[in-house]
């Protein structure tokens, strides 16, 4: 089995080493750490960190912006709420840093309001941050000034998305908008900003402390470094646990304590059901999506109610912007309904499955992109529990 | 263009002198409203784009958006339970029972001394402590039966 005892945000921290070992070299030196300790992306889509940083760095604006993601909606994912409300720090000095990097002299912590919460954490968190001159203004002596403000979201799932959190702090509708241009060149109030997940901050101060030599001896390669995943269901021990990328699927339910389940969902609604057949594959970027959303099924589930559950959850979260996503969704809900009653013949079927092609290559953002996964995977693995009950 | 009602106006320009004049302000202003006054009307709709210089329409479509924006006057306590998948697996439809019984309404309802609003919300990120509701600004996770009739007995008392 991987080491999986080998701990980064679950490990030793001391606030500000990171921040102030940043500051004492130069902007550009901080991305290269970041580019080449290969970070990526911690909320799902595993955009490379360290590029994000380098696009907006290189463009030219007399402000810029850097956004923390706390739009954790994803269902079965709840590790931004641990971190926000255990290790708050943590989170803005990753953001002071990505600050810092690209030039930006205001940061944002974008909270979904069902977190609302924790907002009296995050603020103590600031306020202390400042007593101790690690925010602010002159922080740390370094002539770098970076401020950190809350905004709420108001309950929208699809706002996580970054294109439409982008909207959504702009003052409009969720909506996620046609790229390009990029937020790291039109963002918030149109200026070059970077969106980064609550996770993703939380390594920079370790990898720009530490070094990128030493995070990549955690994953493997093209997926380096830990990654916390919330598991959660039919096991005995719910939780957020911190374990390698590259890791499969049975070492993971043999640490949780996951007594031979039927299925996992791995990443969330939007990711992808899996059936024991494929427990031996490595959960990375290049593998099982890493989003670290584990949701486990027992025995005794019913692979089409938990179906059901998925697309009713995307027909109402949908924003209903654009046609493959917002009519889809219907549709395949629709379609289960007909399953669970009987009377959906093979034939519709393929005419459902057709469409989830047309959903994953036509929809404007990753929802729709993404939501026929549930559908096409628990069809294919349950097939005799689910169409031929 | 709408006639603002004097009174009202007052009521929600106290909220508007503390934001910055300018569109990203308009959520910020909304969640404010929103939670001060349980929902948000027509009249403060076209003082909030009167405020930012923009179309009613525009600030009517942001607000009709977001779940927890309203537009219809709810109860003091709005009470959210999580419908999706670990809450489901871990018990909801109890909850769901307890709560309808307790407060006498359905989901999507209002008690009729206006203390209590009952709505089903998605996934809250309380996986790991399911079932769980929000009951306003708060979390309760770990939900049992007897634990839902003492956080409704707690908040009617409080009244």
């Amino acid at each position: 089995m991987k080491q999986i005892k080998k701990k980064i945000l679950f490990g030793e921290y001391v606030s500000g080493i990171g921040l102030e070992k940043a500051l004492s070299i130069k902007p550009e030196d901080v991305i290269k750490e970041i580019k080449d300790s290969g970070l990526r992306g911690r909320g799902g889509a595993g955009f490379p960190t360290g590029l994000k940083w380098e696009f907006a760095f290189k463009e030219e604006s007399d402000e810029k912006y850097v956004i923390c993601n706390a739009d954790e909606g994803e269902p079965g994912t709840f590790k931004d709420r641990k971190l926000l409300t255990e290790q708050p720090e943590k989170v803005i000095e990753g953001l002071t840093i990505a600050g810092y990097a690209i030039g930006a002299k205001r940061g944002f912590i974008y909270l979904r309001g069902e977190y609302i919460y924790i907002l009296k954490n995050i603020e103590k968190a600031i306020t202390n941050l400042k007593e101790k001159n690690l925010l602010g203004e002159n922080i740390l002596n370094s002539n770098f000034h970076f401020d950190v403000e809350v905004r709420l979201g108001a309950g929208a799932y699809v706002c996580g998305e970054e294109f439409a959190l982008i909207e959504s702090m702009n003052g409009y509708r969720g909506e996620p908008r046609n790229k390009p241009p990029f937020p790291t060149q039109k963002g918030f109030r149109d200026k070059p900003t970077v969106v980064n997940n609550v996770e993703t901050l939380c390594f920079v101060p370790y990898i720009v402390s530490k070094g990128a030599e030493w995070f990549k001896s955690f994953g493997i390669e093209g997926s380096t470094g830990t990654k916390l995943f919330s598991v959660s269901g039919d096991i005995e021990h719910p939780g957020v646990y911190e374990l390698e990328l590259g890791i499969t699927l049975n070492e993971l339910l043999e640490v949780v304590g996951a007594k031979n389940p039927k299925a996992v969902q791995v990443g969330g609604a939007a990711g992808i059901c899996v059936a024991k057949k494929d427990f031996d594959r490595p959960i990375s970027f290049q593998g099982l999506p890493p989003g670290g959303s584990i949701i486990v099924f027992g025995e005794h589930r019913d692979m089409l109610k938990v179906l059901k559950n998925f697309l009713e959850f995307f027909v109402e979260e949908s924003c209903g912007q654009c046609t493959p996503c917002r009519e889809g969704n219907y549709r395949l809900l629709e379609g289960v309904n007909m399953l669970e009653k009987g009377n959906c013949s093979y034939r519709y079927l393929r005419e459902l499955l057709t469409l989830c092609e047309v959903m994953k290559t036509s929809s404007k953002c990753g929802l729709g992109q993404t939501s026929p996964n549930c559908f096409l995977s628990i069809l294919e693995n349950f097939k005799d529990e689910v169409i031929f009950r | 263009m709408v006639n603002i009602d004097i009174c009202k106006q007052k009521e929600i320009s106290g909220i508007l002198v503390r934001f910055e004049k300018r569109r990203d302000s308009l959520l910020p202003i909304l969640i404010e409203v929103n939670r001060i006054h349980g929902f948000i009307t027509p009249i403060a709709m076209a003082e909030i784009a009167e405020f930012l210089e923009i179309p009613v329409a525009e600030v009517h479509g942001v607000v009709s958006f977001y779940h927890f924006l309203s537009t219809k006057k709810r109860g003091k306590y709005t009470v959210r339970l999580c419908k999706t998948i670990s809450c489901e697996m871990a018990g909801k439809e109890k909850i769901e029972k307890i709560l309808k019984k307790e407060l006498g309404i359905n989901f999507g309802e209002t008690t009729s001394d206006g203390l209590f609003t009952l709505e089903y919300t998605n996934c809250i990120g309380m996986c790991d402590k399911s079932p769980a509701m929000l009951v306003n600004d708060n979390v309760y996770f770990n939900l049992t039966p007897e634990k839902v009739i003492k956080v409704i007995d707690e908040l009617r008392k409080r009244d």
